[in-house]
């Protein structure tokens, strides 16, 4: 038996670990593993990391190896540890601990007191990726600047961003613009300085940049193009930044985003050829034949790589070399093309975008008014680059034809709009198997071929599931769905999209028919009659809240269906305690009420007693055992401040004292909210009345919000936000009484009940059916539902329970046991 | 087996201490977790969440989720698998394997003997 041969890979990011994966897959036991990482993690997503600054993602979930994903394969990883040499003669590495404040792409870093680690190979593979580059400035380390880089980074700028009113990013390229929408999540005004003439000049021509820059405006970003930075100002910390101009602008931070540069360090000081990247001949091998290279480190036929695309090929030619699968394999570039959305805004760019040769055939639309902007350079009939700005349907077979060079269709439209008849574009089948039809994830047309027809895959999803394949942009999706179509001859559609819950297959109208035809009125009967008896815990809440929604009082609760809050009657904290906020209609209330609070808060040793945003009082860090006799203590009733459900309606101060009221909004919103106090809905519902368009209770901004204007009318908005989503909501009606408010509010909740899918807030509702649509229905009575709509929130309103009154009748003995400590038990 | 003489006292009137021999613990009677729920027991140093789903057998987890130690007791049960109530971290109820992430935790043979739970700590790993 021979020894398995020793393989050390340098550098644990996307590149290095991707070729491990490809070696593994190919021959798992040819090699004895070990890789080092200057980043003291698994491999992740790095493509992603703009979502964790965002805070639209956690960062533990973009990690594509975890820390156990070596250990369960055998390779040994060393985080935290750079390659500081490569002694090519003994064939060893060495390796030195990373400082723990330096930057793990930073030149130096490694701390030279710790000792030194080594590791013997027969074969090495450098993938040490590349690093920002720093543009020749004064004061680039004044503390406030950043790089953009890795998780490390996220987390430093994203918490620097918390004591920073406003930001410049230097560099409007795809990692600039990403940092812009992270920093602009954190609510920090947000200055790019781009030196090119226009943003993203890698990818864009400059009509699409000027879109591109008046949709960034829209978001309130602000753009300085043809703009070179001289000195970022500050003692101590950043205060600002000199332009080459001679202007000044202030600043609390800098993100500098100014483009990447190969890490080459370890192969120049190891004497392996290099130039802008370590030099590698058509297998990826470098100057030594013992040492390949991968990823944007590598510089093949002149060109060095800076997108994620051209590992993929990268990792399997090694992978063939290396484990002899395929010994003459040979990767021959990549054309590319990139697929993003920049701040929501879809942008797909590949090859050259600008017209260059006077052969060059360009066919341009351009629709100003919607963000539009679609371009394709031709030449002999084969697409040499394009742009979809804004709308990015036909993406996919775009991206194809590009990749393989495929003839273009006479009509060249079709590559912008599709068929008029619906017909695809692109035959598949003539695709040979090695193409790649996903590119985020690296997925082949043979990969999908197979799913299909041996993994027996019959949806998009379950294709996804098995292979990743359209599980990152999408873009391939139409195209996984003609290969259905040919390999399967039967697709059977994602209805799983449309199902109102995950565990039964019905979409919400189905699922409410199913209900009332069975007369279904608990959770378990549900899965029972509707799911062939499987239960699905992540259903329950949903199915709960609905089957509430169509029988009201006779609905059979069962308590094992609710989310702890609803359980419990308050709002489960990150350290298992419970939040306590009872109801104070309109944000009335009295020295009495405040008394008698403050009493409690103390008696308990309430650790925090707070206003909330909603203008009631938090009693937070109460134990559930507490809840109880907090509750009893305090005498009102719940504020349903943890529940899917009409939770306050705040209001400014009126027509009572204000000098401005114009209507009486404390009235009106204690009359909503004695009227609709817990009424449950798809998702919580946070109102307000506002006495006048100044707006001081932030009507505009609710799930529903009604407004005094001048006349003794009022106009009711619906689908406002101002949480990680702002929008003002959309004017429903304008009416002349308290009533009539009261009235289009009930229509409106008991319609969004309905027809709203679970978890979907208000404003995305609004947006989904449109606000003309809604006033057809709720107004006009298009459809002749109003006076049902209006008897079921009756009803709802009639069987509504102050649920802290289980506080005095529990529906199970230990409704309220939290853990019994030893010592409470011994007493 | 061993069992631990108790009174009739509901569990969670009482911590349950280890017994002389280790191995298995009254947690008392079944019908303290409410159907379809679980509830966390306070066994010698450590913290167990037991679960009774609705089909009628019974479970035991470490109560201390991976991810930021939320009271798994606290979950959502159902179709063999309980949600953690602070961000949705799936386990497997019957072997503690966590069904979106890599990740587990401990879990223990509970049995139901004469309407009471007895918990088994010799299943511990």
């Amino acid at each position: 038996m021979t020894e398995p041969e020793r393989l050390v890979v340098i550098g644990n990011g996307m590149a290095g670990a991707r070729v491990v994966e490809e070696i593994l897959a190919r021959a798992p036991e040819r090699f004895a593993i070990a890789m080092f990482g200057a980043e003291p993690y698994g491999n992740y997503n790095r493509i992603l990391l703009s979502n964790v600054l965002g805070g639209t993602q956690d960062a533990e979930r973009i990690f594509l190896n975890p820390l156990a994903w070596y250990a369960e394969r055998g390779v040994t990883l060393h985080a935290g540890i750079k390659v500081t040499h490569i002694d090519r003669e003994r064939r060893r590495v060495t390796g030195r601990p990373m400082r723990a404040s330096a930057l793990p792409y930073g030149v130096d870093g490694v701390d030279g007191g710790a000792p030194t680690i080594e590791a013997p190979y027969d074969l090495a593979i450098i993938a040490t990726g590349s690093r920002p580059f720093v543009p020749p400035m004064a004061g680039i380390d004044t503390p406030g600047t950043f790089f953009f880089r890795t998780i490390d980074d996220c987390e430093r700028i994203a918490a620097y961003a918390k004591r920073c009113r406003s930001a410049v990013v230097i560099g409007g390229g795809l990692l600039g613009l990403e940092a812009a929408r992270g920093l602009l999540n954190h609510g920090v005004e947000v200055t790019v300085i781009e030196a090119a003439p226009h943003l993203m000049p890698a990818q864009l021509d400059s009509e699409g940049g000027e879109l591109l820059k008046r949709a960034m405006e829209g978001m309130g970003v602000r753009v300085l193009l043809g703009t070179f930075t001289q000195a970022i100002l500050g003692e101590g910390r950043v205060t600002g930044l000199c332009l080459k101009s001679g202007e000044t602008i202030a600043a609390d931070m800098v993100v500098v985003s100014a483009g990447i540069r190969p890490i080459v360090d370890v192969a120049t000081s190891s004497g392996l050829a290099v130039a802008r990247g370590i030099v590698c001949d058509d297998q990826l091998r470098t100057s030594d034949p013992a040492i390949f290279a991968v990823g944007e480190c590598v510089e093949h036929r002149g060109v060095v790589y800076g997108l994620v695309d051209p590992i993929w090929d990268q990792a399997k030619t090694i992978a063939d070399v290396v484990t002899g699968k395929d010994p003459a394999a040979e990767y021959r570039g990549s054309r590319l093309a990139t697929n993003l959305k920049v701040m929501g805004v879809e942008l797909v760019s590949m090859g050259e975008v600008k017209a260059a040769d006077p052969r060059d055939e360009v066919v341009v639309y351009r629709e100003p008014s919607r963000g539009v902007y679609k371009k394709l350079v031709a030449q002999g009939g084969a697409l040499r680059g394009a742009i979809l700005l804004g709308e990015a349907d036909t993406a996919g077979v775009l991206t194809q034809m590009f990749l393989l060079g495929s003839p273009l269709p006479e009509r060249r439209a079709d590559l912008l709009f599709g068929t008029s008849s619906g017909a695809p574009i692109l035959s598949v089948l003539d695709l040979p198997d090695h193409a790649q039809i996903c590119n985020c994830n690296g997925v082949s047309k043979g990969q999908i071929k197979e799913a299909i027809l041996v993994g027996k895959c019959r949806s998009v999803t379950r294709v996804g599931a098995c292979t990743k394949a359209g599980t990152g942009c999408g873009s391939c999706k139409t195209l996984i769905q003609q290969f259905l179509e040919i390999y399967a001859g039967e697709v059977e559609p994602d209805e799983s999209e449309h199902y109102y819950v995950p565990g039964v297959p019905l979409a919400k109208a189905e699922l409410v028919a199913a209900i009332k035809q069975h007369g279904l009125k608990s959770v378990s009967a549900v899965f029972r009659d509707l799911a062939a008896g499987k239960e699905d815990a992540g259903s329950k809440p949903g199915l709960a809240s609905l089957l509430k929604s169509i029988w009201h009082a006779d609905y059979e609760d069962e308590r094992d269906a609710r989310f702890i809050n609803d359980r419990v009657h308050a709002n489960i904290q990150r350290d298992g305690t419970f939040s306590v906020v009872p109801r104070i209609y309109g944000g009335v209330t009295s020295p009495t009420e405040l008394r008698r609070i403050a009493e409690v808060a103390e008696k308990y040793r309430v650790p925090m007693v707070k206003i909330t945003g909603g203008q009631r009082i938090d009693l937070l860090g109460v134990k559930k055992e507490q809840l109880p006799s907090i509750w009893r203590e305090l005498g009102m009733s719940s504020g349903h401040a943890y529940t899917k459900a009409f939770r306050t309606c705040k209001s400014c101060v009126g027509t009572d004292f204000c000098r401005y009221g114009v209507g009486d909004s404390i009235a009106l919103a204690q009359k909503i909210e004695r009227r609709f106090r817990g009424v449950e809905s798809p998702h919580k519902m946070k109102l307000a009345t506002a006495g006048c368009p100044r707006n001081c209770s932030e009507a505009y901004v609710k799930d529903l919000g009604a407004v005094a204007i001048e006349g003794g009318k009022w106009e009711v908005y619906i689908g406002g936000a101002a949480g990680s989503t702002v929008r003002k909501g959309d004017l429903l009606c304008t009416v002349d009484t308290h009533d009539e408010v009261l009235r289009y509010t009930g229509r409106f909740i008991q319609y969004y009940r309905e027809n709203g899918k679970y978890l979907e807030r208000s404003y995305g509702f609004v947006e989904r059916l449109g606000i003309e649509r809604l006033r057809e229905v709720l107004i006009e009575d298009k459809d002749g539902i109003c006076a049902r709509l209006d008897a079921e929130i009756d009803a709802a309103v009639a069987a509504y329970r102050d649920p802290w009154t289980e506080a005095n009748a529990p529906v199970h003995r230990s409704q309220f046991r939290g853990l019994i400590a030893d010592d409470e038990a011994r007493a | 087996m061993t069992l631990e003489a108790r009174s009739a006292r509901a569990c969670w009137e009482t911590d349950v201490d280890s017994p002389a021999d280790g191995r298995s613990i009254d947690l008392g009677t079944v019908d303290a977790i409410p159907v379809g729920e679980g509830r966390a027991y306070r066994v010698g140093g450590k913290t167990v969440a037991v679960f009774r789903p609705r089909d009628g057998r019974l479970y035991a987890l470490d109560n201390r989720c991976p991810h930021r130690a939320g009271s798994l007791a606290d979950g959502i049960v159902g179709g063999g698998a309980v949600i953690c109530p602070l961000h949705g971290w799936k386990f497997e109820l019957a072997s503690g394997r966590c069904l979106n992430e890599s990740a587990r935790v401990r879990s223990y043979p509970v049995v139901l003997m004469d309407g009471r739970m007895i918990l088994l700590l010799e299943g511990e790993a």
